[in-house]
């Protein structure tokens, strides 16, 4: 048989495209059978988020002595004696008191970068302050761990250096139904059909058209999947609750990916952040709220992992502006269903002992956080994929 | 030796942004050496002018809301310096110049948003950018741009900032881990203390922070000051060699074998860093026309804008559209990602990158749409329907993108001749463009141009 004559052949008979072998594994698995499969979220709060309005030090003299004007002291949520969750964050409140929940204080790394875009690619690349990589953490699990681009998926209009692997990228998504449109655009399919295993060789050449294949099949897959369950949990009506939704359809629906990034920005609180700050926190708790309830009706919240983190803290004192300016260590979370130390993972920032610019040192290195999530979650070797060996921490 | 159709198109594309068949049937049947010639002699350096005359003021003067506005024109003309700078490299005739200088925007990364600073800056590149490599290093490492990105200001001879002394090393001279160790850089942080810009944004050197002391800097010790270390850094092979590394890759699209990198650093060593003796021997190689290199470049993402745009020239009339394709494409001029530039070659391309860029010839040049041939079996009904469909779409698309191309100018640069256009327009065989007999010449550019061989030159 003629090459064309299978592939005609083959379209006619499944209605999906020819998948190469280098992208097997993609077969429709129902979510039953899934079980097991785990996954991760990482979620930034995009422009560096004011930890200390979201883990409130309220007992602690020195916050309020820093923050006279935009300290908050009023309907927060007891966490323990000496840190208090922000008054907005009721569905952190609960997954926190269900053991749902881990807070990490004091991460960071050392020198740590102030501009949001290099403290960015930080904290996407795992690369040390003075050292720029090419490549995100994220892309180089896909690397090592992965075979094809729905493995990673990120749900925004372009992909981020989070994503990006050497050999192989993630996938940028917003709406699953329209990126399959658009990559069945006749011109398009009918390139993407006629590529087969031969073409598909290690130069750059080669590398379009893998990721091109890729693409196609993954959009087709990708959709198949989404639009076979609808979520029915309350997701806030913006940018961020579409994306969780979107991300809590794809893993119910039994989509086998592995990791999800997103992000929900706006955080950048230079002036009078008190409304804007609490506005955001309302966001992001209501839309974790609705992520967990829906991954519990659909018993995935086992298998998943959520990690959120800021590219930076905010600076302790507060500016003349009734907001804050760009700082260093900071708070980050964890939830997931399978959590080892819920709670909080370790003490308070010291305010006290704060950096020449009077930002709160690290103690923690984000890298751990990650080679953990790696090694202990993923069960990945977290020291190809960052490079270096990194201590692992408890929480999972 | 004349260089056949294939090689001409392969050099300007290396060398420029691709070449249109009116030009290329003028220049047939000549010596490769007269080829490089005419690009040198087409590349002479005007600085690119903007009228920036109003920052021209004293920041000490202004009240706060007054700084404030300022800072937003400040933003707004980055933008326009983008777009400007765009539009002469679809105009010039000294594509060359604008190729290196592309080059070196990127080895030389800068993300500021000071239009005086990135105007000056660019223009130190252009002017040196078929000149002399250590005198460009010179000047660049004392622009107010590279001063204030990389905070030499901050470095005093109490509070030494290394940040520019690495930089300097790891990314514009020797490369990551060549050859200097972190004392290095410590005493080269030293030598540059006192390098800073005065109130008029221009370079100052201020001896009252400087530190006099002995330094000792690769094996080297002295009381070095600031053109010391440059001229130390230039004074390693291990320069050159990472210079020829770089630029090898960038004009031959794949990473370079050892002996065309040793070969090329040994010339621009003995030839004290002339760029054009590098080029004129790189370009002029047997080894730039090999096989293995036709074709086998994925075209930056303004190499893809300029090239598409000087083959069907395009009235933008929102040029706001073309920022917008820059940051869709991952490059906005004058707007790298951080001090190490682009992730430029496989690091263009993902499957958002991809499929925006087989996109955009439609988006450009026919609002978004690929004529096709319908399906036989389709009732005129359905087929009426389609059709609506399609024009529905493209008045929206008309609406967003606002691009009108010239197609009798695109007819004049293609000497009216539509014969083999996918070899002339691509330099790798197509897996499939599915051109038909009755296809009109636009038709066909657009399919030719919306394949993923498009993306490699």
């Amino acid at each position: 048989m003629k090459r064309r004559d299978f592939l005609k052949n083959s379209v006619f008979a499944s209605g999906v495209v020819l998948i190469p072998s280098f992208l097997k594994g993609m077969q429709f698995i129902n979510p039953e059978k899934l079980s097991g499969y785990r996954n991760v979220i990482v979620i930034q709060l995009s422009g560096g988020n004011d930890g200390l309005s979201t883990i409130v030090p309220y007992q602690d003299d020195s916050y309020l002595k820093h923050r006279p004007n935009i300290g908050l002291n009023d309907n927060l949520f007891r966490l323990s004696d000496e840190l208090y969750l922000n008054s907005q964050c009721r569905e952190l409140k609960e997954l926190y008191d269900n053991g749902e929940m881990t807070v990490i204080n004091s991460v960071g790394y050392p020198n740590p970068n102030r501009s949001h875009f290099r403290s960015t690619d930080i904290w996407h690349t795992g690369s040390a302050s003075d050292q720029f990589l090419k490549n995100g953490w994220l892309g180089s699990y896909l690397d090592a761990n992965c075979e094809s681009s729905y493995q990673g998926i990120q749900f925004d209009s372009e992909l981020s250096l989070i994503l990006k692997g050497k050999n192989l990228n993630g996938i940028s998504v917003t709406d699953p139904q329209q990126l399959f449109n658009t990559t069945r655009e006749p011109f398009f399919k009918n390139i993407a059909e006629q590529l087969d295993n031969k073409m598909l060789t290690e130069d750059n050449q080669g590398y379009l058209y893998k990721t091109l294949v890729d693409t196609y099949s993954s959009a087709e897959y990708i959709y198949e999947h989404f639009k076979t369950y609808e979520s029915s949990s309350a997701f806030p009506n913006n940018k961020f609750g579409k994306s969780l939704k979107g991300i809590s359809q794809l893993i119910s629906s039994g989509l086998k990916t592995r990791v999800y990034y997103t992000t929900l920005g706006g955080f950048d609180t230079h002036v009078n952040q008190l409304n804007s700050h609490n506005t955001l926190m309302k966001s992001y708790s209501e839309g974790i709220g609705a992520l967990v309830e829906e991954l519990k009706k659909s018993d995935r919240f086992k298998d998943t992992l959520i990690l959120t983190f800021s590219e930076f803290g905010r600076r302790v004192k507060e500016n003349g502006s009734k907001g804050t300016d760009h700082g260093a260590a900071n708070n980050l979370f964890i939830i997931g269903g399978g959590l080892k130390k819920p709670g909080l993972y370790n003490g308070k920032p010291d305010l006290e002992n704060l950096d020449d610019n009077g930002d709160i040192r690290y103690e923690i290195d984000f890298r751990n956080i990650y080679a953990t999530v790696l090694e202990n979650w993923l069960q990945a070797d977290a020291r190809m994929v960052l490079g270096k060996e990194f201590e692992k921490l408890s929480f999972v | 030796m004349a260089l056949s159709d294939l090689h001409i198109q392969h050099l300007y594309w290396r060398a420029g942004f691709g070449i249109t068949r009116n030009d290329l049937q003028s220049i047939r049947k000549k010596s490769v050496e007269k080829h490089v010639d005419l690009l040198f002699e087409k590349s002479n350096f005007k600085p690119l002018k903007y009228d920036l005359s109003e920052f021209d003021v004293n920041i000490k003067d202004l009240s706060k809301e007054e700084r404030k506005s300022l800072r937003k024109a400040a933003n707004q003309t980055m933008i326009k310096l983008n777009l400007h700078w765009m539009e002469h490299l679809v105009a010039t005739e000294g594509v060359l110049r604008e190729k290196m200088a592309l080059f070196f925007h990127d080895h030389f990364a800068v993300r500021l948003k000071n239009p005086v600073a990135c105007l000056e800056l660019l223009n130190i590149i252009r002017k040196n950018a078929l000149g002399n490599f250590g005198d460009m290093l010179m000047e660049v490492s004392q622009s107010p741009a590279m001063i204030i990105f990389l905070n030499n200001q901050q470095n005093k001879k109490k509070h030494p900032n290394e940040n520019f002394a690495r930089e300097v090393m790891e990314l514009f001279t020797l490369g990551r881990d060549n050859g200097y160790t972190e004392d290095d850089i410590k005493e080269a942080a030293r030598a540059f203390t006192g390098w800073t810009i005065d109130k008029k944004f221009k370079f100052r050197f201020n001896a009252r922070v400087h530190d006099e002391g002995s330094k000792s800097f690769l094996g080297q010790t002295d009381n070095f000051e600031g053109e010391d270390i440059i001229r130390i850094l230039l004074e390693q092979k291990q320069t050159a060699k990472y210079i020829c590394e770089k630029l090898l890759e960038f004009l031959l699209g794949v990473p370079a074998n050892s002996e065309d990198i040793e070969r090329c650093a040994d010339l621009f060593y003995e030839s004290n860093y002339d760029l054009e003796t590098l080029l004129r021997s790189i370009l002029t190689s047997d080894s730039f026309y090999d096989d293995r290199y036709i074709g086998a470049k994925i075209k930056s993402p303004t190499d893809l804008l300029v090239g598409l745009n000087r083959q069907v020239p395009i009235e933008y009339k929102n040029p706001k559209v073309i920022l917008q394709v820059q940051r869709k494409l991952n490059q906005v001029l004058f707007f790298p990602p951080n001090v190490a530039g682009w992730n430029r070659g496989q690091g263009w391309i993902d499957s958002s990158t991809l499929l925006f860029r087989m996109k955009l010839p439609s988006l450009a040049l026919n609002f978004g749409v690929i004529e096709w041939q319908p399906d036989e079996t389709l009732s005129e009904e359905m087929l009426a329907r389609l059709n609506n469909q399609q024009e529905r779409l493209q008045k929206r698309t008309e609406k967003k993108v606002q691009a009108y191309p010239d197609w009798e100018k695109c007819a004049k640069n293609l000497n009216n001749s539509i014969e083999d256009l996918d070899a002339f327009l691509l330099q790798v065989k197509p897996v499939s463009v599915d051109l038909q007999s009755d296809d009109d010449l636009k038709t066909r550019i657009i399919k030719i141009m919306s394949t993923p061989e498009y993306q490699l030159c």
